[in-house]
């Protein structure tokens, strides 16, 4: 075992880890805003507003997130000059912008399905019980509905925040230098695979288990006394 | 418009066929290690349920070890680890310079095991889903340990994480497009080729998109079906 080795290519990793924690930081959080407004705006049951979500919930589930990445890094950057006319290029010329673009959408999409089955696990009692008392839909909604909806969907979120942090690895295919990127050029300087997947992937492993441990914390903040699970 | 068929077309310069067959290799990539993924996964599973305790440790960490860290680095590993392997043998036998692994088997590989540790847990959870009564009820009737496993296990675990095993089936699928970067010419990988060679990116990469979209479509009915059909109520 030669410890110098993993002197070396320990601090190398770790300085993708602002980059990798930005994008998954940011993606989460546009991608959850937008999951929220896309759960909620499919309560209405009006057709012109579901069929729109639905079809961009189907693309973005039904294709690979690294097709998503290429699709609007080099896809639209194909239209440089509509992009320019509207003055969108600075933002579309930028790998890192693009991947965020794409990690929130796809990230959203999924989100939305799990807010929805949320927001539909509440049960209906509650919100007959409230509007019974003269809550407006939107009080219910926000006072009943979403509290209980957003702390039973914390399970399932936070699988798709793993797989965000999961999937942050595929920016760099698109040149962003986050801890996977440096992971492979680092394998192809030195030529051995199995020291540096083990440091990275120990990255990886405690970042998830943070993220774990956190929601799991959160979970039980959020929860009745009478439902937390004991720990 | 006409430019935009001609590109995808099926004649002179229309890369329709490629983008077609590479559909094809996408598919079988797909197929193949999704089969060999629910040999790991109900391996690991036994392991697992299992009241072996240094199975069990390694089914656990198989599991958190390939469900937490990206598939790109497993892919990674897999490949170059294995390249490197081979090309170091290949110097002891006096041969010199890289030698690759075999892109289609190393993805295979890969896929395999990384949708091993989704359905090992899939079929876990069915396993302890499963009313425990059965299992009584099979040892009262003094069933055989592979009897009751193959007619009473197996038919109500199968039904329990169709599901969840669907799920990963659509996983492995949008998985194998990470597979183009170690060199495999699947759907993604083409449609990389026919952006770079005809400056068409947009193109490309929304049929590309339309392709992956129609075969996780229609996959998804053959799952619903199956799902209709084998459960009870």
């Amino acid at each position: 075992m030669d410890f110098s080795f993993y002197l070396i290519i320990i601090p190398k990793l770790l300085s993708g880890l602002p980059m990798t924690l930005q994008l998954t930081a940011i993606s989460v959080s546009l991608g959850f805003i937008l999951a929220l407004t896309l759960a909620l705006l499919l309560q209405t049951k009006q057709r012109l507003v579901t069929l729109p979500i639905r079809t961009f919930v189907a693309i973005f589930r039904g294709t690979p997130l690294l097709l998503q990445i290429f699709l609007i890094y080099y896809g639209l950057g194909q239209f440089r000059k509509d992009l320019q006319f509207v003055g969108l290029w600075g933002f579309f010329r930028e790998p890192y912008w693009c991947a965020i673009l794409a990690l929130s959408l796809n990230t959203a999409a999924y989100g939305s399905e799990i807010l929805r089955g949320a927001i539909k696990s509440v049960p209906k009692g509650l919100v007959e019980a409230a509007r019974a008392s003269g809550l407006s839909y939107y009080l219910t909604m926000r006072l009943v509905v979403l509290p209980i909806a957003l702390r039973q969907a914390i399970p399932s979120y936070g699988n798709e925040i793993i797989l965000m942090v999961k999937g942050t690895s595929l920016a760099s295919v698109v040149t962003l230098m986050e801890v996977t990127g440096i992971a492979h050029g680092l394998i192809s300087e030195t030529y051995r695979a199995i020291e540096v997947f083990v440091c990275a992937g120990a990255i990886y492993l405690t970042i998830n288990f943070l993220i774990i441990r956190g929601l799991a914390a959160l979970e039980h903040r959020l929860s009745p006394p009478y439902l937390r699970k004991r720990t | 418009m006409i430019d935009v068929l001609h590109l995808l077309g099926f004649g002179d310069g229309g890369w329709g066929k490629s983008l077609l067959a590479a559909t094809l290799v996408t598919l079988l990539l797909s197929f193949s290690s999704f089969s060999v993924g629910i040999l790991f996964g109900g391996v690991i599973a036994t392991f697992r349920v299992g009241k072996y305790r240094i199975l069990n440790l390694f089914g656990r960490s198989y599991c958190t070890l390939f469900r937490g860290i990206p598939d790109l680095l497993t892919i990674y590993l897999l490949y170059y680890g294995g390249s490197m392997l081979l090309t170091s043998t290949g110097k002891l036998l006096g041969w010199d310079g890289f030698i690759g692994l075999p892109t289609f088997a190393t993805g295979m590989l890969a896929l395999a095991i990384i949708s091993g540790a989704y359905l090992a847990e899939i079929f876990r959870g069915a396993y302890l889903a499963l009313d425990k009564g059965q299992l009584e009820a099979a040892q009262a009737l003094g069933l055989p340990k592979w009897p009751t496993l193959r007619f009473v296990i197996m038919p109500q675990i199968m039904r329990l994480a169709l599901p969840g095993v669907s799920n990963v089936w659509q996983l492995i699928l949008k998985d194998s497009a990470l597979i183009s970067v170690i060199g495999l010419v699947e759907l993604m990988r083409q449609a990389q080729i026919g952006a770079g060679s005809t400056r068409e990116p947009f193109i490309f990469y929304t049929a590309a998109a339309c392709l992956y979209l129609v075969i996780t479509v229609l996959t998804g009915f053959f799952f619903k079906y199956v799902e209709n059909r084998t459960s009870s109520y």
